[in-house]
């Protein structure tokens, strides 16, 4: 295989330079598909790197949102109660919305709450040895738990309704244009470092050790790894992932409820990878970014019935393309590579041009 | 037969890749053009229409009500239309669906009002979905009009609320409860804002007015085994059960008191969501007797209403009812035209400015815009329901109601906010 890496940067520098060529609702939009693109990348290292079908991610996005929605709802209540809290009679900021006046730990927050709920759930499963489906089932139930909590903690949370209509954040109004074409540029770099990041880390001897137990856990167990750590790590990683991706959600949507974090959208999330190719981190971004596209524009033209074309290209992707779109491209190229390579036995002179 | 086999899963990869690509290709041409309509088109008043958007849920759990907003608003259009237009202007309305997914509403809210440059929204039935629109509305300075019953607490420069507020719909219904059907309350709702914050309401007013509680209970959105709920009225004998339940969970909740035993001479259950619609869904026979809050039903005796009832279900079909939330969106494209025409022309400010004291005659009776809440006047009923399916009104307040959203004029609510 020949070196991809010069794709990936015109594909960054695409996202990079999108503010130029997009209108603002459109790089809204992209700025929101490219949060979920976070998301996927997280799910891609433990599904398909390491093989833990995690279906409540919902629960680390939903988290690291809500702490940054809670900064940006008391920063535009300038020193008040939010209004929700209000007309629910609560009469005091409860002490642990005290400390989320601070930008800063509301971020540090939105990306430690996930990990250590991630670490403390994963921990335990995995130490026991749970895993397949029942860990995807364990990991739903923690989403129903989280759902039921937020809802009926109305006076704390904002119920159903969720936390919404922010001003300013850091006192940059929300609403101007650069602030969001500023907040857009944050949020490709972060998907850029995470990519980044995330590669180095799959292509490393840890990144071998993962795809071994997605293969074969006893295998590396009786080898001498402890797996529980590597699975706890990459888990919780993932969850930050989800958490900071919540951060950029709620700043670029203006809204955050309990619907967000539900069973309905976590599946999403792994449908999303699925499109993708699982096994592909960039392919895990561009199923993101496609699945949410092909959402918006097929709900734009068609709003009737819209949800059938949805339905009909998930079917066919799943049924036809178990990799998804990445696995597409690369069986693409391995067939034009396995063509080129008879081409060449064929020729009188034999090259010994195998990269 | 093996290398057919392959010919084909290639053919067949080749052309789904194809597709993929031509509609991303579609996608991102149209986004491109966006910029050149961007730049072509300077405001609104270009050409001979004018875009008004239409936002509800038109598919996911939330469909099945507010479709039928949508062909209400397309039908108040369509008069518009036929009486030849508003300000010499056809209007052309632009539909979007919101999915029952409220960040989707946030999403196609700002496509309206950027892309389209929509002069209005229609739209929205719960209060998540509104509060999603709410900052894409103000910030855009566009104009949201909400038809659904709500909460209140609320009132955005930005929407005009053409349901009803709690003053107009559940604090007269405690009041007459109290005075004819006794003081023992229970409260019963869906887990989400509206009931929390209606039973927050009606406790206080309770405690006022001399009522009593005998439970609260709440359950998820979509429960459907209420056999303990029923037990716990059963032993602590209610008067009234108010309910504030939504959705599916009416259909097994009286369902399963009818098989108890309990019918509505017992107990009188008051329901403040369930509407001719909803009682399709239910079954008259089941819920014959209960009764039910609204400003409008289809029953209502008024010219305006007979022409309306029959226009609707000649155009949409003889099995269709009308309801309150209906008559709401259906009234609401007639306010926002009469403001338009008071104003003499579409800018937002305009409109805001001139929509105050507006009246209009609608089916369920006259309603005004009050020009300081930007939400209706309206006249509150209360009905009976019959095996039919249809409202027998009991009860009406005669003149139009002025709608309070912050209780400002009941002194007992003063420490709700």
């Amino acid at each position: 295989m020949k070196n991809k890496t010069w794709l990936y940067w015109l594909f960054f520098l695409a996202l990079f330079t999108a503010p130029f060529y997009l209108t603002e609702f459109r790089l809204s939009l992209l700025g929101k598909f490219l949060c979920f693109a976070i998301i996927a990348v997280g799910i891609s290292l433990i599904w398909g790197y390491t093989g833990i079908l995690s279906l409540g991610h919902g629960v680390y996005f939903g988290l690291g949102a809500y702490c940054m929605a809670m900064y940006l709802k008391l920063e535009d209540s300038r020193g008040h109660l939010p209004d929700f809290m209000e007309w629910s009679g609560v009469e005091k900021l409860p002490w642990f919305w005290k400390p989320f006046e601070n930008p800063l730990f509301a971020i540090f927050s939105a990306i430690i709450i996930p990990v250590l709920l991630a670490a403390f759930l994963s921990y335990f499963t995995f130490k026991n040895r749970i895993k397949g489906v029942y860990f995807s089932l364990l990991s739903q139930a923690v989403v129903v738990v989280f759902v039921t909590l937020f809802i009926g903690k109305q006076e704390w949370t904002g119920g159903t309704n969720g936390l919404t209509n922010f001003s300013t954040v850091f006192g940059f109004s929300l609403s101007s244009p650069l602030t969001q074409i500023v907040i857009y540029l944050l949020t490709v770099l972060l998907l850029c470092f995470i990519f980044i990041f995330s590669r180095w880390l799959t292509r490393s001897r840890f990144g071998r050790v993962l795809i071994a137990i997605r293969d074969s856990e006893n295998r590396v167990r009786f080898l001498g790894f402890n797996t529980t750590t590597y699975k706890v790590f990459v888990y919780s990683l993932s969850a930050a992932f989800a958490g900071l991706a919540g951060v950029m959600f709620v700043l670029q949507v203006g809204l955050i409820s309990p619907a967000m974090m539900g069973i309905i959208p976590s599946i999403e999330m792994v449908l999303w990878v699925a499109v993708g190719g699982r096994n592909s981190l960039i392919g895990a971004i561009i199923g993101a970014i496609a699945t949410n596209s092909a959402k918006s524009f097929f709900s734009e033209n068609y709003p009737d019935i819209w949800l059938l074309f949805l339905g009909g290209l998930f079917i066919s992707i799943v049924m036809f393309l178990p990799n998804g779109l990445a696995g597409l491209y690369e069986s693409f190229v391995q067939r034009k590579g396995r063509r080129e390579r008879r081409k060449n036995e064929a020729g009188s002179h034999v090259s010994r041009s195998v990269s | 037969m093996k290398v057919q086999k392959r010919k084909i899963f290639r053919t067949l990869s080749l052309f789904l890749c194809g597709t993929v690509l031509a509609l991303s290709g579609c996608a991102a041409s149209s986004a491109v053009d966006e910029v050149k309509e961007e730049k072509k088109e300077s405001a609104e008043d270009s050409g001979e229409t004018v875009k008004v958007g239409i936002l509800h849920s038109l598919s996911g759990t939330m469909a099945i009500s507010e479709v039928s907003l949508r062909d209400a608003e397309l039908m108040a259009i369509e008069e518009i239309n036929e009486a030849g237009g508003l300000l010499g202007k056809k209007i052309e309305p632009v539909i979007e669906d919101g999915a029952s997914d409220w960040p989707t509403f946030a999403e196609k809210a700002k496509k309206l009002l950027q892309k389209d440059k929509v002069a209005t929204i229609f739209g929205g039935w719960t209060s998540a979905s509104r509060k999603a629109m709410l900052p894409v509305v103000e910030q855009n300075n566009g104009l949201l009009w909400y038809p659904v019953q709500y909460e209140g607490m609320e009132s955005s420069p930005n929407i005009f609320y053409t349901g009803a507020t709690t003053n107009q719909q559940i604090i007269p219904a405690v009041s007459w409860l109290l005075e004819n059907r006794g003081k023992k309350f229970f409260l019963l709702g869906s887990d989400y804002v509206f009931p929390r914050t209606a039973n927050k309401i009606i406790k206080a007013q309770l405690k006022a007015e001399g009522g009593e509680l005998a439970g609260e209970e709440y359950t998820p959105l979509g429960h459907t085994d209420y056999s303990t709920i029923i037990s716990k009225i059963k032993e602590v004998k209610p008067d009234v059960v108010f309910n504030t339940l939504n959705g599916d969970s009416n259909v097994a909740f009286f369902k399963q008191l009818k098989d108890s035993g309990i019918t509505a001479k017992d107990l009188t259950v008051m329901s403040v969501s369930i509407a001719e619609e909803e009682i399709r869904g239910i079954g008259g026979d089941v819920l014959a007797g209960h009764l039910a809050v609204w400003n409008y039903f289809q029953t209502t005796d008024t010219p305006e209403n007979k022409a309306f009832v029959e226009k609707y279900k000649k155009k949409y079909g003889e099995d269709r009812v009308t309801d309150d939330p209906i008559e709401a969106a259906y009234f609401a494209v007639h306010l926002w035209a009469e403001a338009v025409k008071k104003a003499g022309s579409f800018d937002v400010d305009k409109v805001k400015k001139a929509a105050g004291g507006i009246e209009y005659k609608a089916p369920g009776g006259t309603v005004k815009i009050d020009g300081e809440t930007q939400h209706t006047w309206k006249i509150v009923r209360i009905g009976e329901i019959q095996p039919n399916g249809q409202f027998k009104e009991l009860w009406n307040s005669g003149e139009a109601i002025k709608p309070d959203p912050y209780l400002k004029s009941y002194p007992w609510a003063k420490n709700l906010n």
